[in-house]
């Protein structure tokens, strides 16, 4: 979807703030709560991460421009609630339980907090069939307007580039973040990264000599 | 959660509001208020930039392992005890005199968590994320660096799992530099890339 996540390339933003190396990493005690509420909430597989990705995504662009990082994921985390039932209108805006909690997959607990992040979730997957490009070979990102999740940006679409390398198969993600139960029935494709020269996607306006993004291979012609 | 009742403050909207949710979840059994302090804690004091620091002071001092580094990034710096959670799948770029590297996310905010931690907060900024893949010198700019003349800048934007770590230049004197010190040289922003 053409929403105001996908920012590659546009201007006016002015200078980036807060570059001293010791800028403190949260501006408030809430914003610490929303990151360690999303991350339990996500280890509990009520669903994927590039549906949490969608959630936050989903936003007027007006609405996203004016948020800040934190009240985005905040946003984004009762979405995924509410479209599950796990909570309702009425708690969010109460605090108080008022319907039976529903069934999780699991519970992330103290205990097990470093070695589930230890752990991590990897994406690569066995793929169908073998990659359709090797390095070196010329592709074009297809020129395509998804109403949906993706993350092909639009400052790539239409050009050309070249495969840098080949990552192997990884879950899709523009298919993981449709399914509503997680896990879904994930779709694995070929990861490439593509460089990409500067003057192919800007012109002479960019002082970048090359760019490099990562495609996968439905995104090529 | 911890408050200071000696100077009240009246709670924002927010502050509010994210209250009112993490109690509800905590009511509701979906997570548990140790988990939250243990997730806080991680990325707090135990997970950060020092592990990438190691990762790069390893890799400046020991041939064999950047070779390793820049040809099977997820083992080399799990060989060091760093894995997990958006570092699945880790790259790592190479400056050199004539390249220099910077890293991006212009979707969102995908960042190598087990060697660098939660990212800061202007990585994740519009000013950013929009800037970097088009004005990557004038990202440096606004950080205070400068580029030699002629010293090209590739831009990495992380889009799916991978994860990108940037391995800066040596300082000349490596070899005579214990790695300890070496560790101390590393700054996160030449990691990512918007300083040297």
């Amino acid at each position: 979807m053409n929403t105001a996540h996908d920012m590659g390339g546009m201007q006016g933003f002015g200078a980036i703030e807060e570059t001293a190396s010791d800028s403190p990493l949260f501006h408030a005690e809430w914003e610490q709560r929303v990151l360690a509420l999303t991350l339990a909430m996500g280890a509990t597989g009520s669903w994927n991460i590039d549906q949490s990705r969608a959630a936050r995504e989903n936003m007027h662009p007006a609405v996203y421009l004016n948020s800040s990082y934190f009240e985005i994921w905040f946003s984004g985390l009762q979405k995924l609630m509410l479209e599950r039932g796990l909570v309702t209108p009425q708690e969010i805006a109460t605090g108080r339980a008022v319907v039976p909690p529903l069934p999780l997959q699991r519970k992330l607990l103290a205990v097990d907090v470093a070695s589930a992040l230890a752990k991590g979730s990897p994406t690569t997957r066995p793929t169908p069939s073998p990659a359709r490009f090797k390095v070196g070979d010329s592709v074009r990102v297809k020129m395509i307007n998804p109403i949906q999740h993706t993350r092909v940006p639009r400052y790539i679409r239409g050009h050309a580039g070249h495969i840098s390398a080949v990552r192997g198969g990884h879950v899709f993600a523009d298919a993981n973040a449709q399914t509503l139960s997680a896990p879904a029935m994930e779709e694995a494709q070929w990861l490439y990264t593509v460089r990409f020269d500067a003057n192919e996607l800007w012109g002479a306006d960019t002082t970048a000599s090359e760019v490099y993004v990562d495609c996968w291979e439905s995104y090529f012609e | 959660m911890t408050q200071d009742h000696s100077h009240p403050q009246p709670l924002s909207d927010i502050e509010i509001r994210v209250k009112a949710l993490e109690s509800l979840l905590i009511e509701k059994g979906y997570v548990d208020p140790q988990t939250l302090d243990a997730l806080i804690d991680t990325y707090e004091n135990k997970i950060g930039p020092k592990n990438g620091a190691k990762v790069v002071a390893k890799a400046w001092k020991d041939p064999a392992y950047k070779a390793w580094l820049l040809d099977d990034a997820t083992a080399a710096i799990a060989s060091l005890g760093f894995t997990g959670r958006q570092g699945e799948h880790m790259v790592v770029v190479e400056n050199t005199p004539a390249v220099h590297n910077l890293v991006v996310c212009t979707l969102c905010s995908c960042y190598p968590w087990p060697v660098l931690g939660i990212p800061p907060v202007w990585y994740k900024s519009p000013a950013f994320r929009a800037k970097a893949v088009i004005d990557p010198k004038g990202v440096m700019a606004d950080f205070g660096h400068r580029l030699p003349e002629g010293v090209a800048i590739r831009v990495w934007d992380s889009t799916a799992e991978l994860r990108y770590l940037v391995l800066p230049l040596a300082p000349h004197d490596a070899n005579a530099l214990s790695i300890e010190h070496l560790e101390g040289m590393v700054t996160r922003d030449a990691m990512i890339g918007v300083a040297v």
